[in-house]
This record gives structure tokens, sequence and C-alpha cells, in this order.
């Protein structure tokens, strides 16, 4: 809290002043504080003495005035009474809050088979549901009845994506067919996308920053291949084989890169623009099972920043350059320089932290004691989570892969894990047919969430924060709410 | 040895033979009875070797014939089997069959049964006299109203005895068990789980209370380390078992899950 004030050069470096809340209570005791102090600097001095346990956002004002970045921009420091005491006023900014969900809002039953993947689109109001009877489900989320069953498939609906804008929907099957669906009529886009031999594994859109059209998607086959598809035209743009195993996960990163995870133990990095390999990761002494990137939400959601304009019906009205701005700007936020991070999680127990310039792995972090089957970033990438069929979930620092805790509890192995918008909850889905919400402040269990019947093999937490559907063995999706 | 080659030169100069390829078709043709022959003749090494490259030939010949008809044969569409599973499980060789049966079903199934249909529903009455054995005791070993157990038992953790003069039932340490391997029918995987307790000797309510364990006798075991989950998420952890061996003879007890 004290700062240095050793440079006695200028007469008038610091100043005596109190911070007092907007109805009038004072802080803390008055406190002498560099001119120079930023705002950031305030916020955590203002938290610290007010003893917050959670950092809370603040405004600060001077005399009516607000302090947008330092304090000597606010106030006149020659005209200043330096014997005086300066009144800092401290206004809290609404912080958003996802709620922990804490019950079951409806058991939509519906699938024939096992679900076996999940998604809500990127604008929070769709839900596509991908199962073993062939069928990939679109639901009504707001009455939480089935809306339109896409059937088209001939084999188990493995994954399901959203593009960036919400308008169209990918899945793909074990037989290695990738299909487009429109969410808003339920009906088949183009033709099927042939061309894998096996089953796709994981299916990226391009970022629609890159292009708007959300023309593009990567497909990640377990025949080694990652396929580049343009849907409208329903044919395949490139094949990038390289990988000599499966390729588990595949990421069109933001900065016109694509990450490729696979079974021969290493990651591949192509340029998407003409598919040339750019670089291999080495690292992992077994299968790589997913990768995270730490632009994963931005990516993901686009333009639709789910929190500020949850209530914005966004893509007829705008013009999609602004909204391409938009997406770009979020991207940028989380990733100035172009050079994203991503881990990877692997068969051999371990997770490798990686920055997309180097092929020399930033760290490697060990602690789980099987399998780790998921690894998903923070929103806010200060944290990444992963989980393993250890039983447990463990949360790492994203910024150097520093171990930070361990959430105990599943009796069986975990499968995958989702974030909540504000990076405050996770909510895990396991074997032992329960979800589990975890709190990353307390680091403690938040909630249990009982009610399937059998194995959760998918798990989602809406872009807005609002719900989150599970999809598992026992065929039946469900929502949860606060 | 020929010094040029000859017979190329010839043939190029004056051709083959008119009759050649007739010649060579029916040669080839009586090869097979040439070479059977051959194979019932030969005795030794020689046999030996023949036969072995004869069993490659037809090696060969069938690998052909497969690969031919699989050619010939369509390709049936794929039919869609059960029991999806989710991308990461696909390549693990998850033991589908493992948790075959959902929880759901199961739970119907326990309804549908009545609570005591257990796998081995007759058991042989075990009587007292084969079970106790009578200890004499007194200075003049007069007395006869102490007895040993000689099944094997379960004696809970928290039992204390009793002072010897008021004893009646010795409940040999060698005989006492604490675990018992136990199967899970559906799972077809044995644990060696730990016993929780007795909870009915069929024989009598008399050997239930003393823990006696023979055939057929219901245990109480501790599986929490199987990690099963209630339809409300709580782990299970004490669930019956019935014993279907005899303890005694064997030196273990081994169980089936009452599920």
């Amino acid at each position: 809290m004290e700062v240095d004030d050793s440079d006695d050069r200028d007469a008038i470096h610091t100043i005596q002043a109190r911070l007092v809340s907007d109805t009038g209570e004072e802080a803390g005791p008055p406190i002498d504080l560099p001119v120079g102090i930023t705002t950031a600097q305030l916020t955590l001095i203002c938290n610290a003495l007010l003893q917050n346990e959670e950092q809370t956002p603040y405004l600060f004002f001077v005399n009516e005035e607000e302090v947008k970045q330092s304090l000597d921009k606010a106030i006149d420091i020659k005209k200043l009474d330096t014997e005086a005491l300066i009144d800092i006023v401290y206004q809290p900014q609404a912080l958003f809050k996802v709620r922990p969900v804490t019950r079951c809002t409806s058991s939509m039953p519906g699938h024939a088979e096992a679900v076996v993947s999940l998604n809500f689109s990127p604008c929070g109001q769709h839900l596509a549901s991908g199962s073993g009877d062939t069928t990939l489900r679109l639901w009504d989320l707001n009455t939480e009845t089935p809306h339109f069953t896409c059937t088209g498939h001939k084999q188990w609906v493995l994954c399901v994506a959203w593009s960036p804008d919400s308008t169209k929907v990918a899945s793909s099957c074990k037989n290695g067919e990738t299909r487009i669906w429109d969410p808003n009529t339920g009906k088949q886009l183009g033709k099927p996308l042939l061309g894998h031999k096996k089953w796709i594994n994981c299916i990226s859109w391009e970022p629609y920053h890159d292009n708007p059209d959300c023309r593009r998607i990567a497909t990640a086959g377990t025949d080694g291949d990652v396929r580049i598809w343009d849907v409208v035209l329903g044919h395949s743009e490139r094949i990038l084989s390289g990988h000599t195993g499966g390729v588990t996960a595949v990421r069109w990163g933001g900065s016109g890169v694509i990450f490729t995870s696979s079974k021969d133990r290493t990651i591949k990095m192509w340029r998407a623009s003409d598919g040339v390999l750019c670089r291999t990761m080495t690292g992992h002494a077994h299968w790589v099972n997913n990768l995270a990137l730490n632009t994963d939400y931005v990516l993901r959601t686009g333009p639709f920043h789910p929190v500020i304009d949850k209530l914005k019906k966004y893509s007829m009205t705008t013009d999609k350059n602004e909204l391409r701005e938009v997406a770009l700007q979020r991207y940028k936020k989380v990733c100035p320089d172009g050079v994203e991070s991503l881990v990877s999680c692997s068969d051999d127990f371990t997770l490798y932290l990686w920055r997309s310039n180097s092929s020399k792995c930033v760290a490697r972090m060990t602690g789980h004691q099987n399998v780790v089957n998921d690894v998903k970033y923070s929103p806010n990438v200060m944290y990444f989570a992963s989980a393993s069929f250890d039983k447990s979930v463990r949360l790492w620092n994203a910024h150097n892969g520093a171990f930070i805790c361990t959430f105990r509890g599943h009796v069986q192995a975990v499968y995958t894990l989702a974030w909540s918008a504000d990076s405050r909850l996770i909510v895990s889905g396991s074997k032992d047919s329960t979800l589990k919400v975890w709190s990353v402040q307390t680091k403690k269990l938040e909630q249990e969430l009982p009610g399937h019947a059998d194995e959760v093999f998918a798990v989602d937490w809406a872009p807005d924060g609002s719900r989150v559907a599970s999809g598992g063995k026992d065929k039946i999706v469900k929502l949860w709410a606060y | 040895m020929p010094q040029n080659e000859y017979m190329e030169r010839h043939r190029k100069l004056h051709g083959r033979r008119l009759d050649y390829e007739e010649r060579k078709r029916k040669r080839e043709a009586r090869l097979p009875k040439i070479r059977a022959k051959k194979a019932q003749k030969l005795r030794g090494i020689k046999a030996k070797l023949f036969n072995k490259e004869r069993r490659n030939e037809k090696i060969q010949m069938k690998k052909k014939i497969q690969a031919h008809e699989e050619k010939k044969v369509k390709k049936q569409e794929d039919k869609v089997e059960d029991g999806a599973l989710p991308t990461y499980l696909l390549d693990r060789g998850v033991q589908s069959s493992a948790k075959v049966l959902s929880n759901m079903i199961k739970q119907k199934r326990k309804e549908k049964a009545g609570k005591w249909d257990v796998p081995i529903p007759k058991v042989r009455a075990q009587s007292d006299a084969e079970v106790f054995k009578v200890l004499k005791s007194g200075k003049s070993r007069r007395k006869a109203w102490k007895r040993m157990v000689t099944k094997v038992t379960f004696v809970g953790e928290n039992f204390t005895r009793k002072p010897p003069k008021f004893e009646r039932f010795i409940r040999p340490m060698a005989l006492r068990f604490k675990k018992a391997h136990v199967t899970h029918p559906e799972l077809k995987a044995t644990f060696h789980l730990p016993i929780l307790g007795v909870k009915k000797n069929p024989s009598s309510p008399m050997f239930t209370s003393l823990g006696v364990i023979t055939k057929g006798t219901v245990l109480e075991v501790n599986i929490s380390e199987l990690g099963l989950v209630t339809q409300t998420g709580k782990v299970v952890w004490g669930k019956y078992a019935q014993v279907t061996n005899n303890p005694e003879n064997d030196g273990c007890i081994n169980a089936v899950l009452l599920v």
C-alpha cells in the first residue's frame, strides 16, 4: 500500500488523500499517495482497505471529476493545496456475476440414444445436441422443449459446432460426414461434406473477424487428416495431412493459424490460407487428447458480447463489417500481439502450455494421476481447468502454468468441464452421473447436481451464463439454472 | 555350359513349335497330379521341405481367393450400433459391457424382483452340531458348555471379549475374515472388499448374530471403491452380497453382489 516517494526533486510529489464512499464513509485513515497513481493502483488500495474478498472494480472521483487514468491528470497540481486532505470518492461498479446453477429446470427427453455432444450457440438463443440415434436436435430454450429434429446422418452424431454468427450448426457423424444445418428452420444447408475415411473428432469454424460470412470449417478426422471445407460450395478446400495418428482436436486460431493435436503425440500449427505446416510441437509422451486456446471464448462468441448485448438482436440488423470490427477488437483485447497460448492435455497424465511463436513449451504441468481428458481456458484468460479420469478437476494459472488447486468430489472419471462466462465457476460432468459446480474463488464445491441416471458425456455453460445444459448416457438433455 | 543365349536366338529366328502353347497348357494341367503323387512318395527331409513349400503355397492361394471374394461383395451400410460413446471414449477400448445396464434399468429390475431374490436360493441347513464344537472345561474337564465355532466368522471392529468365564462361544482368530472377493454380476469383475457385517445366515438367527459365514450367507460389503452412485448422486457404500463358496474349506470368501 505504501508507495515509494523517494524522488524529492519535485516538491509536490505526494498528496494526502483519503478514500471516501459516495455516502461519505471513510474507507480508512488518510494516506500519502503519489500524484501519478493510476486507477488500477487505486483500485488495489481501495480493495485492500475495504478488505474485499474478491477484487471489485471501482470508479474514482476527485471534485466531481472522474479519475480516468491517473490522479495527476484529474487534478491540477499547481493549484492544489498540498497541505489539505483530498477526498477521493470511490464508487463500486456492478460486477457481472453468473449465479451458480442449483436446480434442474427441465429434463428434455427426445433422443433415443445416448447424448454424445452438446453446444450452446454463441448468442445463447439455441442449443444443439447430437446423439447416438443419428439425429441432431435443436431445442427451444425459452419453453425448454424440442424444436427441430435434424435427420440425415447415418451414424452417431459425434460433434456439434456453432458458427460464430449463430446462423449455422455443423455436425459430424461416425461415418466421417459433416452436415450443416440452419437453426431457424432445422433444414440441412447444402450437401453433406464427404471425404473423411473415419469419424471426426472435432469441428472448428473460421473466426468471425477473418471472415464474417462464416463459410469455412476445419474438421479433425481419426484418419489423420484435417480438412478445410467451404460449407457453401460443399467441397473440401484443402487437406492438411501430416499427422501419423488420429487428429483429436482442431482449433482455428484468430491469427490465421490452425492448431491440431493428434494421437501421434504432436501438436501441429498450419497456416490456414495455404495449408503450410508452420510448426510441430513435441513433448507429450502419449496421445494428446484436447487443446484449448486462450482465445477460445472470444472466438466462439465472435461479435456477440454475451453479457453486454444479451438483449440486442444481431446479425439481421447490424452491418457485417461493423460486427467484424467488434469481433476483431475483442480478439485483440485477449491477444494483442497475435501470439496465442494454448494448452494441451494428454494420456501421459500431463498438460503442456505453449505459445504459438515457439515450438518449446512454456510449462509442463504434472499432478494428474490418470488420463487428462479435457482442458478449458477461463473466459477472462486467467486460469485454465483440466478434467481427468483420476476423478479430479485441477485449476492452473494460465500465465505460467502454476498449479492452483484440485477440486475433488467426483467418485468416477471426470469427462468434461465448462466455464461460466464470468470465470468464477466451473461445472464438470462425470462418469458418476453427477454434475458439480466448483467455485474458483473459494476453491470449493459450490453445488452438486445429481439427476442424470447415467454417465454425463457432454456439458456446456451458455455463453451468457444463464444456464447449463448436460447430456449423457441416459438419453436426456437436462437444463440447469439458478 | 551354354556360351551364348542360343535358345533365345533360335526362338527369335524361327519362332516356337506350332503346338508349343497346347503342350504347355497340358503340362500345366497335369502338374497338380504329378505333384500330388510326388507328395505321397517323398520321404524324409525332402518330404519335409516339399510339404513346407506346399503349405505356404496353399496359404497364399487361399488369401488370394479371399481377397477376390471380398472385392465382389458390395459394402453394406454399417448398422447403427447401440451404446453411443463420445469421441474421447471411442478409441479407448472402454469396456462397453462394463456398465451395459444403466442405473435406470437396474432400478426397475430391483422393483420387479423380490427383495430376497438371491443367486443361491437354496442353502443346505447347517446344524448346530456341525458349526459348534463342544469344548470341555473345568478342572476335571467335566463341564461342556463352551462352544467353538468351526466355520469362518466375521467379527466386528468394536468387539470386545467377555471374561473367559462367561465366554460361551469362541470364534478362532484363524477363521476370522475381514475381506471378501465380491463379484459384480454385471461388470463381470471381482473386487476385494471389506466386510461390514453379516446380514443374514439362513441357517439360524444365532449364526447371524455370531457372524458365522457359510455358503449362502448374505453379507454387507463396503463398495465405496467401486464408485457407484445413487439416483440422487450420493455414493453408495454398503451393499449386500451372497457367499457362493464354502469359506471354511477354501480359506477365502467368494461372494456375488446383489444388484
